[in-house]
């Protein structure tokens, strides 16, 4: 039977979110968390596998200890198993850490597919899925929004560009990232609900891992966050009155002018 | 004593607010426009072990407690009164007594689908002539060989139309009163048994209500339901439970309007000011939302008690009395909140108006209520 991880990260719901405009943080105390869109999106697309075919869906996720929540309602839509990779010293780490420790825990358990969201909604960055897949040297497809196949051998799948798909085809065991328009994530079930929180959560410290600190947390990330600050939006506008065809013919030189569109 | 939900209800209570708030609400005004029985949120309640929440996981349920069915029911009903009361009177009135009260086989051929979402159940009780005085049967099961032959009509059924399993009553012996009554377990389709005529009602207009007919229906004996003359207290047994089914009904429909209100209020601006600053709108929903409040710890109780095996019948009676006067109410000054728009279909409370009426009527009208709770009091 086929082994499909998932990745998934607990995230802030960005929708309800604000910024302490003192510090240029992030007010994360009293915003509720979600998982992360894509990540969800993702292990729907792990569970249709499973539905359809057969597979075993574990989920991997990497955070403090409150991230135990998020798993538990990921064994109420389905998963077999969950996982939560959690360490005081894993602790600040930016993509590069996070794939270091990702990919040294994956490293050690058996897989075919590995599911990553294509991007969490509190960094944006889009860097782990992609990382990971380079620490375990496994062939990667991102920005998935449909499998068309898979096998043990292989999978096929329609990777979305801004403007054009591409059909593509790698080797298992691979890595793919996934759009939220994958598919549409299920309701958890009733009775999986009931029995979520009887199940074990495999919590992996770096006692398991033996990471060096060089190379997790904070000091095994070269990123550093100099600012955060809110975008302030600077409007330069002109305003012009004509008629509507002038105006029309205004607006297309304007979309144009700045290669809005192509000529 | 402690008012905190298990992780199990809490996280039941999210599902149940996403499922409604996503699959519910949006079909809500249809249902009731068209008078159309919600069959894709059946099946999708089915899918999700909505429909026998309460039910082991051995007879097809979801192995929940009765206070998350009734937080379900609760949920359905802010957004669509109907959808709540196809699975309170689903749950509480065919699978709970099934549960109670049939054999292994009975459990394995009919609980066990009811419970699963395969098949919806209802509940035949009321006749033409014997209303809240349930006690007065005219339909008649007389035991002929290895069946009963079963004569007689039931009105005013949910789920009618659309159920595949029916509990009902019918006299065995006329002679011995209430203690001639039995329980049976009907099947859609069976030789003899048919639907009747349609209601078309005030409210939970997208619920089907329906009239069931017996003419000569042999029932095999084995679909005798508990023992025969045991049927009237099998009937308010069952009505102890579906009393707290109704009583959230009417928590949620109540809580739904307010919801609705303080919204309103926030957004509207009149003399120059949102309708939320004036005293009048802050201490009419201050007086509600207390009220509801209230209404879901008497209904929250009643469940905890049936879930603790503890006698819950005046309970369950206080808290579908009370539920339902305060869905009342609620609606009543939630619509005023909204004034003119309140009156119109651009928003549900018009139909929450007529939707909530109905709680202080079936399954025990609120008489009925005072009732059982007075002869608790003066036994």
């Amino acid at each position: 039977m086929m082994n499909i991880v998932v990745l998934l990260k607990q995230v802030p719901d960005t929708t309800e979110m604000k910024i302490d405009k003192e510090k240029g943080t992030l007010i994360r105390a009293g915003v509720p968390t979600i998982t992360n869109p894509d990540d969800l999106a993702g292990l729907e697309a792990a569970l249709q596998i499973k539905d359809r075919q057969g597979a075993k869906v574990t989920c991997v996720t990497m955070g403090p200890p409150q991230a135990e929540s998020m798993l538990r309602e990921l064994y109420a839509l389905g998963a077999d198993e969950c996982v939560l990779i959690s360490d005081g010293k894993f602790g600040g780490a930016d993509t590069w850490a996070t794939s270091n420790t990702l990919g040294a825990y994956l490293a050690t358990i058996p897989y075919d597919l590995i599911i990553a969201g294509r991007q969490a909604i509190d960094g944006d960055t889009a860097q782990v899925g992609p990382q990971t897949a380079e620490k375990l040297n496994l062939p990667q497809i991102t920005y998935v929004d449909e499998i068309l196949s898979i096998s043990e051998e292989k999978i096929r799948v329609r990777k979305a560009l801004e403007n054009r798909y591409e059909i593509l085809e790698s080797e298992m065991p691979c890595l793919i990232t996934t759009l939220s328009s994958i598919a549409k994530p299920r309701y958890m079930h009733v009775r999986e609900i009931m029995k979520a929180f009887d199940k074990p959560v495999t919590v992996i410290t770096n006692e398991h891992l033996q990471l060096e600190q060089k190379d997790i947390g904070l000091k095994g990330s070269p990123t550093k966050v100099k600012k955060t600050f809110t975008k302030e939006v600077h409007k330069n506008s002109d305003v012009l009155t004509l008629e509507p065809k002038l105006a029309a013919a205004k607006i297309l030189d304007v979309l144009l002018e700045n290669q809005f569109i192509g000529k | 004593m402690n008012f905190e939900l298990s992780k199990k209800q809490a996280l039941s209570l999210k599902l149940f607010k996403e499922f409604s708030l996503n699959e519910v609400k949006p079909l809500a005004q249809e249902v009731d426009e068209l008078e159309r029985f919600p069959v894709e949120t059946v099946e999708k309640m089915a899918n999700i072990g909505m429909l026998g929440i309460p039910v082991p996981e051995n007879y097809g349920g979801s192995g929940g407690d009765n206070l998350t069915y009734i937080m379900a029911v609760e949920e359905l009903s802010k957004h669509c009164a109907t959808t709540g009361v196809i699975v309170s009177a689903h749950t509480s009135l065919a699978c709970a007594p099934l549960l109670a009260f049939g054999t292994e086989a009975q459990k394995e051929k009919y609980l066990l689908p009811l419970a699963s979402g395969e098949k919806l159940g209802a509940f035949g009780l009321t006749e033409p002539n014997a209303g809240s005085d349930a006690a007065m049967q005219q339909t008649t099961a007389v035991k002929e060989g290895d069946f009963y032959r079963i004569n007689g009509s039931k009105i005013f059924i949910t789920n009618g139309g659309y159920a595949d399993t029916f509990i009902i009553f019918a006299m065995t012996d006329k002679q011995k009163g209430t203690r001639g009554i039995s329980a049976f377990i009907v099947e859609k389709g069976m030789e003899g048994f048919s639907i009747g005529k349609t209601e078309h009602k005030l409210g939970i207009k997208g619920s089907s209500t329906t009239e069931l007919i017996f003419t000569d229906l042999m029932l095999p004996a084995e679909n005798l339901l508990g023992q025969e003359g045991k049927g009237f207290g099998i009937a308010m047994k069952t009505l102890d439970g579906g009393r707290i089914g109704i009583a959230a009904q009417a928590l949620g429909i109540a809580q739904g309007d307010l919801d609705e209100a303080i919204k309103y209020v926030k957004e509207r601006k009149q003399f120059g000011k949102p309708l939320s600053a004036f005293q009048n709108s802050q201490f009419q929903i201050a007086d509600l939302q207390t009220k509801i409040d209230a209404a879901r710890l008497l209904t929250y109780r009643a469940a905890v008690l049936k879930d603790e095996g503890k006698p819950y019948s005046t309970e369950a009676a206080m808290a579908k009395l009370y539920a339902s006067d305060i869905s009342m109410e609620s609606t009543r000054i939630s619509l005023q909140l909204l004034g003119g728009y309140g009156y119109t279909r651009e928003y549900p409370l018009e139909r929450m108006f007529r939707d909530a009426k109905i709680t202080e009527i079936y399954e025990g009208t609120s008489e009925v209520q005072k009732m059982v709770i007075a002869a608790s009091l003066l036994k």
